[in-house]
């Protein structure tokens, strides 16, 4: 008993800079010792049964391992997490919130941060970040340009694919402007989530690396005396493309699973997601046609990371940073790396582990939809975040109503 | 006196939480000198949103009452409405998203009515490019909340109809020679009416303001108001909070134009039926056109939800299924497998919320009607608007003002705390379902009773209650209806450590998947089926006996 609330004045301690000087091992002891016991609730979005499937099974890892309890609060949106850790501190709770891991990244995080809504930083004390590629995968220390300075942890890597229907697209195409000649030739059978959606605005984005002469301009900030002539190109191509989408691009999907389900339905024929191995999972789970294949895009496509983050105020603080590293562990990243199970792309520089974690990775098949690495192309960072507020605020005035 | 303070204790439990969830409202959208209604304004598709609310709800609203209405004139006490009425308990226990996503699958170019005639009738093997869904006006919205209230006011005024003693008023009519349809309008609606106004007000804010059936089925170039809110307010870094409080508080008053032009349109009805009244059409011939109107109009209103839902049922457990097959080419249960581990615990605290609130609920308004009965207080419309509150207000508006009021008082994240919450949304509809039929009873049953001797206690216990006991049990089981069917004020609230069916089934829905919604839509709609099932069988089966209170 004394020894335990020995060790949970450690881990209190242990967070204020007065013992920086700590070894970490003895630290991450005393995080070890007060998170076993705890209750994590990790507000994360639930719509992927497989994605709550696979956080139960770290649940099950976490309290075997370090007998730490998790349970997932499942969110039809991330902001749903963000608004309530906001509305604590507007309440004056600073301490016992009731959020106390949030799946998250871009723009919420920036919020978060620049609010002082978050703990931290702890990722980088982390026993397992050292195994994170962050010189290969600048995205697991770079937020949409924001450095995450030890704010948020890695756990999974994203990148945009094409998905198409290969009995009906024999031949995908392979630029962007063939991408246009496409879907001009194949009325009604492509369009995209409508921005601000996320995956929306980030296909326009991705339209805009393609169109843009110096793509080094969109890791920085917007600026108004160029954002015209910047953006001309982009909106020519969606002018082009617009009578020759679904619908006539007189409706469009509300987000990712909307266009996901087009595609099974067979309403259009060439999609995308943030997840090389979706289509592949997809298949896998009985969703999708087989038929199914994906492409990227010459010059590359936009990736970015899925991190985790502990709100200032969260209850369980240590069992939270023990199931950020748990995420990190080898065997986890292996598993969401599975197409059988998520198909996410490892965060993990694969060279720095250990022979028998890294064959973990050599075993697993990629699925009958996924490119394999060296074929994925070039990842694109994401573009600083302001360009995205600006170009799915100009989508919106200029396609939001119907003539 | 505890009884006679009651009403007013009722309202201010009422009111409260909403003035305090609204002032939350308000002070976003008021602050910067207003600058939350000048962004609100540049928006370009605020007009047109702004008259989709206004048309959806309105078009809406009236359909579903003379739809309800023409059933009722054409079809009551035939054989055909008595099964019209055993199917009302499913029909009503649909959540709302679960009957857009049925009605949606029914009728998207992809959906099973175009599987069904593909390719052999229509020629299509792929899906044909056809605006359905989404359509700019709004149509397939406004279908949708038809299906969805029509089965709602058929229900009101099922519990209502007998105090309006339709037999010998239509019995009268027709011995004067009055057909069937102009009968019932002339001599039985204009008392109807009256009993099922506040819920059709209900239905009128509720159709104005909805947000996932519009999401499903709604316009989205622009999107409706209520729609475009819910977008601002779940908008990523949270920086269009002031827009989305801005355009609430406009919502709020379109909600209120909305309901003084129902008023004026009521106004001119009664001036119109009172004209037709005085001319004396018996207009017989009216008759059969009205009976097959109502037939086909129920015919495919039923057809449309059921066969949704039979979509729905067969997705969750389909295989593989694709355009344009018209049945899954197998059979699988792994959306169940993935639905079975938090079913019976979340079945559980639903049921439990439900019950705790909907029995508060039913307690209070029992105890402010038998306070206004035996102190002769009436409810000023003012206090008739505190206590409609909830339900004229929308939900997004003043629920995160509400939220910051269970942290301050250190109340969230257990379960009697969400169903405290619940209890502000579920008292107004089981007082509105059992006020009308309370007031209308007949006072000389009590008059005579306490001539017997009887005291006000016994008059209650032996006579009122008995009497009533169809009212408060329907009137129970729209209120547990409401309560399985909340999803963000028990997130709000319970702060993640709540589980519901309706949490479960809306964060699993929002990832599109057609099984998971299947399986889950079902689960959520077996609770409410249930209590409504009850609520129509157990008064028959008490007043087997009693031919009078059979309905």
């Amino acid at each position: 008993m004394q020894r335990r609330d020995f060790g949970r004045l450690l881990a209190g301690l242990a967070l204020t800079p007065a013992l920086a000087g700590k070894t970490f091992a003895a630290e991450w002891d005393s995080i070890l010792a007060a998170a076993r016991g705890q209750t994590v609730y990790w507000h994360a979005w639930g719509g992927d049964p497989k994605i709550n499937a696979f956080i139960a099974w770290v649940g099950e890892q976490a309290q075997d391992r370090y007998g730490v309890t998790l349970e997932q609060v499942k969110l039809a949106a991330t902001t749903e997490a963000v608004a309530r850790v906001q509305s604590e501190q507007a309440a004056g709770q600073t301490t016992g919130g009731a959020v106390d891991l949030i799946w998250i990244n871009g723009e919420n995080f920036a919020a978060m941060k620049s609010a002082g809504l978050l703990f931290g930083p702890f990722a980088e004390s982390l026993p397992n970040w050292p195994l994170v590629d962050t010189t290969g995968k600048p995205a697991t220390v770079t937020d949409f340009t924001l450095p995450t300075d030890g704010f948020e942890s890695p756990w999974a890597m994203a990148q945009l694919v094409f998905e198409y229907d290969s009995v009906s697209v024999k031949e995908p195409p392979q630029t962007l402007d063939a991408l246009g000649e496409w879907i001009v030739a194949n009325p009604g059978r492509f369009t995209y989530p409508q921005p601000p959606d996320y995956l929306g605005t980030t296909f326009l984005k991705q339209v805009l690396y393609g169109t843009i002469p110096d793509p080094a301009l969109l890791q920085k900030p917007v600026e108004d005396a160029t954002y015209t002539d910047l953006t001309a190109p982009l909106w020519a191509f969606l002018d082009r493309i617009h009578p020759a989408l679904w619908r006539q691009g007189r409706a469009f999907p509300a987000n990712e699973p909307a266009l996901g389900q087009l595609l099974a339905d067979g309403e259009i024929l060439i999609s995308f997601a943030f997840n090389p191995g979706r289509a592949s999972a997809e298949i896998a789970a009985g969703n999708l046609t087989d038929t199914i294949r994906t492409f990227t895009l010459q010059g590359g496509t936009i990736g970015n990371a899925s991190f985790v983050a502990i709100p200032f105020n969260a209850a369980h603080r240590e069992g939270a940073q023990v199931i950020a590293n748990l995420l990190l562990d080898p065997e986890v990243q292996a598993r969401a790396q599975d197409p059988a199970i998520l198909g996410f792309q490892t965060v993990l520089n694969l060279q720095a582990l250990a022979p028998a974690d890294k064959s973990r990775f050599d075993a697993l098949d990629l699925g009958v939809a996924t490119l394999p690495p060296d074929r994925l192309g070039p990842v694109l960072l994401e573009p600083h975040a302001s360009w995205m507020t600006r170009l799915s605020d100009d989508w919106v005035k200029r396609f939001g109503v119907a003539e | 006196m505890i009884l006679r303070a009651l009403p007013r204790l009722t309202l201010a439990l009422m009111a409260g939480p909403v003035l305090a969830g609204l002032a939350g409202t308000a002070y976003p959208a008021l602050r910067d000198g207003a600058r939350a209604f000048r962004d609100l304004a540049a928006w370009t598709g605020l007009p047109r949103a702004a008259a989709l609310s206004l048309g959806t709800g309105l078009a809406s609203t009236a359909l579903s009452l003379f739809l309800c209405t023409l059933v009722l004139a054409a079809l009551h006490g035939t054989p055909t409405f008595a099964r019209i009425r055993s199917l009302l308990a499913p029909l009503l226990a649909v959540p709302h998203a679960a009957a857009a996503l049925g009605i949606a699958f029914l009728i998207a170019p992809s959906g099973w009515i175009a599987r069904a005639l593909s390719p052999w009738a229509t020629g299509w093997t792929a899906p044909p490019d056809l605006l359905i869904l989404n359509d700019p006006y709004g149509l397939s919205l406004t279908l949708g909340l038809v299906a969805k209230e029509v089965p709602f006011l058929l229900l009101m005024a099922l519990s209502s109809i007998n105090q309006t003693d339709p037999d010998r008023r239509l019995t009268t009519a027709a011995t004067l020679g009055y057909g069937r349809v102009a009968a019932f309008v002339l001599t039985v609606f204009p008392t109807l009416y009256p009993l099922i106004r506040l819920p059709v007000y209900a239905v009128l804010a509720y159709a104005m303001t909805v947000v996932d059936m519009a999401l499903i089925l709604g316009p989205t170039l622009p999107p409706t108001l209520s729609q475009q809110i819910a977008a601002w307010q779940m908008a990523p870094s949270l920086t269009k909070q002031g827009t989305a409080a801005a355009g609430a508080i406009l919502q709020l008053g379109l909600v209120l134009v909305a309901l003084a032009l129902w008023r004026a349109v009521e106004v001119g009805a009664r001036r119109f039926l009172t004209r037709q009244a005085a001319l004396g059409h018996r207009a017989a011939g009216a008759d059969l056109p009205s009976r097959l109107l109502a037939l086909l109009a129920a015919g495919t209103l039923g057809f449309g939800l059921f066969a949704g839902l039979a979509a729905l049922a067969l997705w969750s457990v389909a295989a593989d299924w694709r355009f344009p097959e018209a049945f899954p080419h197998g059979i699988s249960l792994s959306a169940w497998a993935i639905a079975s581990p938090d079913l019976l615990p979340a079945t559980a605290l639903t049921l439990g919320i439900a019950l705790a609130a909907t029995f508060a609920a039913a307690m209070l308004t029992l105890a402010c009607l038998e306070a206004e009965t035996r102190f002769g207080l009436t409810a000023t419309p003012r206090a008739m608007l505190l206590l409609y509150l909830p339900l004229l207000v929308p939900q997004i508006v003043f629920l995160p003002g509400l939220q910051t009021l269970a942290l301050t008082m250190q109340i969230q994240g257990t379960w009697p705390a969400v169903a405290a919450v619940h209890l502000v949304f579920v008292l107004p509809y089981v007082f509105l379902s059992l006020a009308p039929a309370y007031r209308t009873l007949d006072p000389r049953y009590a008059t005579t009773a306490r001539a017997l001797g009887a005291t006000e206690a016994r008059v209650f216990w032996r006579l009122r209650l008995p009497l009533l006991l169809a009212p408060v049990l329907t009137a129970s089981a729209v209120g547990m209806a409401v309560s399985i069917g909340q999803y963000l004020p028990t997130l709000l609230v319970g702060g993640g450590r709540v589980t519901t069916l309706t949490t479960e089934a809306v964060a699993l829905s929002s990832g599109g998947n057609r099984r998971v919604i299947g399986t889950f839509a079902l689960l959520q709609l077996l609770l409410p089926a249930l209590c409504f099932w009850l609520a129509i069988a157990l008064p028959r089966m008490v007043w087997r006996n009693r031919r009078g209170m059979q309905t």
